[in-house]
């Protein structure tokens, strides 16, 4: 009984060193390989090779929107024209999308069966296209996305030589 | 000096307990943040950003990224390359996506473009993909809540 008494007032005295020493490794371990990733997003394009022709006679289709990107040599971009009429920005661009397509964006749509062609001159900075794409491909209203038109595709590039 | 030895042993005696807790909670969190999957991001390209990129839902079959530089150049497996000699890469990409019995067609080309890059090299990149079969593409940009 006294045996008993003082084993339990005994402190026990674990030896802490070893497991902190693990544990500042671990923790040294998952800062240093820890990567701060940017939020990303994709728009999904298809384009198989050909598609314009294979596509020409399927009539079910509404005619492609042109989009005319034209730069500046610096690559800026000079304007906008959308079917031939000029466009003054982007917003302008989307509303004239909205128009033309509705505010029907469900299957069998007129939105999901337009297509837009990306004609864009070669030295136009990249950032304009995917403004061009975000323009036709939907919108934000009140804080969730409408889709507009989703099928988006190039005309073949044209090198200045 | 008989005080003193016995105050020596006794100052020692720090409660390591709030700090084994702390640390523990820290390992915990950065064991929840780390990204182990091989998210393809080079520093040396500044997407253009867009409010509509929402995040990629679940993982995509067979990615094949290519970030193309503003100076035109491609970083494809973590090398600078020409445009032009993505041909070969892109060949290399088909034959092994045959041999794993798996259509080109299935397979995403992400294409990280610089927003400082020119379109129409984006454009030959894509050709570049068409002729070898490819034809899902993935335009990244780089998600904006802001305009």
């Amino acid at each position: 009984m006294v045996k008993r008494e003082s084993q339990l007032t005994e402190k026990i005295d674990i030896n802490m060193t070893p497991m902190i020493d693990i544990v500042f490794q671990l923790m040294a371990f998952f800062i240093m390989s820890l990567k701060i990733v940017q939020a990303e997003g994709d728009f999904d394009v298809r384009m198989p090779l050909g598609a314009a022709a294979a596509a020409a006679p399927d009539d079910q289709l509404v005619p492609p929107v042109r989009v005319r990107l034209s730069s500046n040599p610096d690559g800026s971009l000079a304007g906008i024209k959308m079917n031939d009429s000029p466009v003054s920005d982007f917003e302008e661009l989307r509303k004239k999308v909205i128009n033309l397509v509705g505010n029907d964006s469900g299957p069998n749509s007129i939105a999901d069966k337009t297509e837009v062609e990306l004609d864009c001159d070669y030295d136009l900075r990249y950032e304009n296209v995917v403004r061009a794409i975000t323009s036709v491909s939907g919108k934000v209203q009140g804080g969730e996305i409408v889709e507009l038109i989703k099928k988006i595709k190039f005309t073949p590039p044209k090198k200045i030589n | 000096m008989a005080r003193k030895k016995s105050r020596g042993p006794a100052n020692t005696d720090i409660d390591m307990t709030p700090m084994i807790d702390m640390t523990f909670q820290l390992i915990a969190f950065f064991m929840f943040v780390i990204n182990f999957t091989e998210a393809e991001q080079d520093e040396r390209i500044q997407l253009p950003s867009s409010q509509l990129a929402k995040p990629t839902e679940g993982t995509i079959e067979t990615p094949i990224t290519l970030q193309l530089t503003n100076s035109g150049l491609v970083v494809y497996a973590g090398e600078l390359v020409k445009v032009s000699d993505l041909r070969g890469y892109l060949e290399r990409e088909k034959t092994a996506m045959i041999d794993a019995d798996k259509e080109p067609t299935s397979a995403t080309v992400i294409v990280r473009a610089d927003g400082r890059a020119k379109t129409g090299e984006v454009q030959d990149i894509i050709k570049l993909c068409q002729e070898k079969g490819f034809e899902r593409f993935a335009l990244r940009a780089k998600y904006d809540e802001g305009h």
